[in-house]
């Protein structure tokens, strides 16, 4: 990693890494794909969020889906952990709770694959600010 | 491959649940199917939208029109109206409490504008294990501005005029502290965060700081900017590992961009941060005990002054903030101060995070502008007491806060209330007590904690709460007199005025703000002794109702004290003077006749 060495270095920074948080990893835009973050603080993993994690992981790629998995914090929901936002290309995300396998297991077949949602969602209920200088 | 045109989401929460969302469920299905629409909207069972106050709720998607108050045969009107004419079921919608207008959307709903997100703006957003991602977020903006724009004096006016006050607890001016520090004259000074957390049922810094540790990383080299030092400190439980994972992480990534070390941003200032492992004692957050235990001493509190601000870690100038005072620092920075005053009452500015438990349906971590009261903290952003039961009081502040009551749900929540209202704002747990909590058991509990935690040091902490604690045993047992609540009163009070430090010092809060709000059940304790909430064992009693006993002796065999008499087909006794209460009887009675009085 080169260092950062002045607030232009990081906003330049930030302009790359803004267009696309996963652009390094992936090479290609986080947008057009599709997006699972599991929250892994201490109460996610000791409900199982690790197993679901790498689920997701195996089995978007065996069943050919391109897609981000990326862990979190905590979300806010810790009685119904495990918990994942899911982010489909141009649509809001969806929060869902209670994850076990066979629920990860419709969420890709049905919610990713086709869009149908299933049982399970957690409505957001929250705002976050936004920063503008 | 089906893809629907309209998305019906019925609430599947506990309490929406209760009120038959089932049932509407099924209706919507059956009415769909019988129009011929399944294969374009789809009805779908969603988690609780902590609202359950006015449920059961169906969400209309895309169009975000939030339904209360739905009832199963409302589904029909629903479908004919709204699905299929696209006209808005009035009288379903949501009524604003203070302007009695509709809304129609969900988006304009005060409820799902209750909470906001500035400390926790990053968790649960970002991958906290890559500082790519924080930065995306306009992570460490605010140090590059503090440090290639402001002077350190510069950067203390914008934390005072933003009115934040310290979230470990105490809620002094973090500005105002700061600046303390700056004016100590010293070779060399130390910012510490305090990330011990000790306090049960508390979560806030763990989260923050598995969620997001650059924001605690970056607001303490600005402090270090302003205060004048170059080290800094977490001072961090060991029973945190992730927490303490994911800081190694972060400051290895910060220091390999060149965000901590030396001449960060090429302006010549330098700032790198260690950590430091606590034992997990509750004192060692106290900030004296904290400095003694990082210096390899006992984490015994000492007096003040001097403060930390004077002569801290090894006798220098030491500023110790908590890790959620430190989270918010950098968008204070970042939008302003006038921006983060607005937010909040009026001595009380910003956001508060609260780590919700007990008896609630939505046990978790929100986070709220200051002013927001109690009711909608518990019944609308937490969703109410669980299952359908009747609230009882809230404990805020941890063990040495106090429990409110029915009376103070509508107290706007800051410092200030919530200790007018006989508590305090604490590190920020709430605990949620129903109609099934004993409020001596609960002030007996929370001694217990404190009786574990005290240091020893000082007699009226070490020996007070101790009989305290007992004192409060025995009115659980019966065996207590009125005398016993005056007692209980005035030795709480002592304590309160002669421990040295705030362990001591707060610790009775629980049993006063009991006492005074919950008396008539400490009456009952000791005077007819009766437990109201049927929780104290000594104080139950096992009978038997003959007008439902058929006699069928089931209850006697299993007795193991053999308390039980009574002929075949004749009503039974319980001889209330061997029975041990073990309640074995009325698990296995199949006629309701055994009860506890
Ligand atoms: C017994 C006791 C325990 C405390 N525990 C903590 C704690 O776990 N975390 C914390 O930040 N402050 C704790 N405090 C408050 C600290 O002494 C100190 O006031 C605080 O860390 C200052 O930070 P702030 O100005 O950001 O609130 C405790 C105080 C007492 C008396
Ligand atoms: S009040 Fe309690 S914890 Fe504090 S110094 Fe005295 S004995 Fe120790
Ligand atoms: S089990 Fe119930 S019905 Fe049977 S004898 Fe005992 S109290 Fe009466
Ligand atoms: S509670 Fe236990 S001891 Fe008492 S009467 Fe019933 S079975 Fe016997
Ligand atoms: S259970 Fe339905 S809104 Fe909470
Ligand atoms: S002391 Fe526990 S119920 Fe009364």
């Amino acid at each position: 990693m080169s260092k950062i060495t002045s607030l232009a270095d990081l906003k330049k920074k930030r302009e790359e890494l803004k267009s696309g948080l996963d652009i390094r990893v992936k090479a290609i835009d986080p947008e057009s794909v599709v997006q699972v973050k599991v929250a892994m603080a201490t109460c996610g993993i000791a409900s199982g969020a690790k197993t679901v994690m790498e689920f997701f992981l195996e089995q978007l790629e065996r069943r050919n889906i391109p897609a981000v998995v990326t862990q979190t914090g905590c979300m806010g929901y810790c009685y119904a952990e495990p918990t994942i936002e899911v982010k489909l290309p141009g649509e809001e995300p969806v929060v869902f709770g209670f994850v076990d396998l066979k629920r990860a297991d419709q969420i890709i077949e049905k919610y990713i694959k086709t869009g149908e949602l299933v049982d399970g969602i957690i409505p957001v209920n929250y705002q976050s600010i936004d920063f503008k200088e | 491959m089906s893809k629907y045109s309209m998305h019906l989401l019925v609430c599947g929460g506990t309490g929406c649940h209760a009120s038959e969302s089932d049932a509407i469920v099924c209706n919507l299905r059956d009415e769909l199917e019988a129009k011929g629409l399944v294969d374009s909207v789809q009805v779908i069972l969603t988690g609780c939208f902590g609202f359950c106050e006015k449920g059961p709720i169906v969400k209309v998607m895309p169009d975000n029109t939030f339904y209360v108050q739905v009832k199963p045969e409302d589904a029909q009107e629903i479908v004919d109206e709204h699905v299929i004419k696209g006209r808005k079921v009035t009288r379903l919608l949501y009524k604003d409490p203070v302007s009695k207008e509709s809304i129609s959307d969900s988006k304009h709903m005060g409820f799902f504008k209750k909470q906001l997100r500035i400390v926790l703006r990053n968790c649960g957003f970002i991958n906290p294990e890559n500082i790519d991602e924080y930065i995306a977020r306009d992570g460490y903006q605010a140090l590059g501005k503090v440090l290639s724009e402001m002077s350190p004096e510069e950067v203390i006016k914008v934390i005072k005029d933003s009115g934040q006050r310290g979230r470990g607890g105490g809620g002094f001016s973090t500005g105002l502290k700061w600046e303390l520090a700056r004016k100590s004259v010293s070779d060399e000074k130390y910012v510490v965060c305090n990330a011990d957390e000790g306090d049960p049922g508390a979560f806030m810094d763990r989260s923050v700081l598995e969620g997001d540790p650059h924001s605690v990383l970056e607001a303490m080299a600005i402090c270090g900017y302003s205060i004048g030092a170059s080290s800094g400190l977490i001072y961090i439980r060991a029973e945190y590992p992730l927490a303490i994972e994911r800081l190694k992480i972060a400051i290895n990534q910060a220091r390999e961009y060149g965000l901590l070390g030396n001449s960060i941003f090429g302006t010549g200032f330098n700032f790198d941060i260690t950590l430091r492992y606590g034992a997990g004692a509750f004192v060692c957050g106290e900030e004296t005990a904290l400095i003694h235990s990082m210096e390899g001493l006992r984490g015994e509190p000492t007096v003040k002054p001097p403060f930390p601000a004077e002569s801290g870690y090894r006798n220098k100038p030491t500023n110790v903030n908590n890790v959620e005072t430190f989270a918010a620092i950098p968008a204070i920075i970042l939008k302003g101060s006038k921006w983060f005053s607005s937010i909040g009452t009026e001595k009380s500015k910003g956001t508060k995070v609260f780590a919700l438990a007990g008896k609630i349906n939505n046990v978790g971590l929100i986070e709220v502008p200051m002013g927001t009261t109690l009711r909608e903290v518990i019944f609308e952003i937490g969703g109410g007491i669980r299952g359908g039961k009747k609230f009882k009081g809230v404990q805020t502040g941890g063990p040495s806060g106090g429990c409110l009551t029915e009376k103070h749900l509508d107290t706007p929540i800051d410092f200030d209330n919530l200790i007018a209202a006989g508590s305090m704002m604490g590190s920020g747990a709430m605990i949620v007590l129903d109609e099934d909590d004993c409020m001596v058991s609960m002030a007996k509990f929370f001694l217990e904690f404190t009786v574990e935690e005290s240091c020893g040091k000082c007699a009226p902490c070490r020996i007070g709460n101790k009989r305290l604690h007992e004192l409060l045993g025995q009115i659980t047992e019966g065996k207590g007199t009125l005398e016993d609540l005056d007692r209980l009163k005035n030795m709480s009070l002592v304590i309160k005025d002669t421990s040295l430090c705030g362990l001591g010092q707060t610790s009775p809060n629980p049993v006063l703000s009991m006492l005074e709000n919950f008396r008539e059940e400490y009456v009952a304790h000791v005077t007819s002794k009766k437990c109201p909430a049927g929780q104290c064992k000594s104080l139950m009693e096992y009978v038997i109702n003959a007008e439902n006993c058929v006699g069928c002796t089931a209850c006697a065999r299993v007795c193991p004290v053999n308390a039980i008499t009574g002929e075949r087909k004749e009503a039974h006794l319980i001889n209330a003077a061997t029975c041990i209460k073990c309640g074995a009887c009325m698990e296995k009675c199949k006629f309701d006749a055994i009860f506890i009085r």
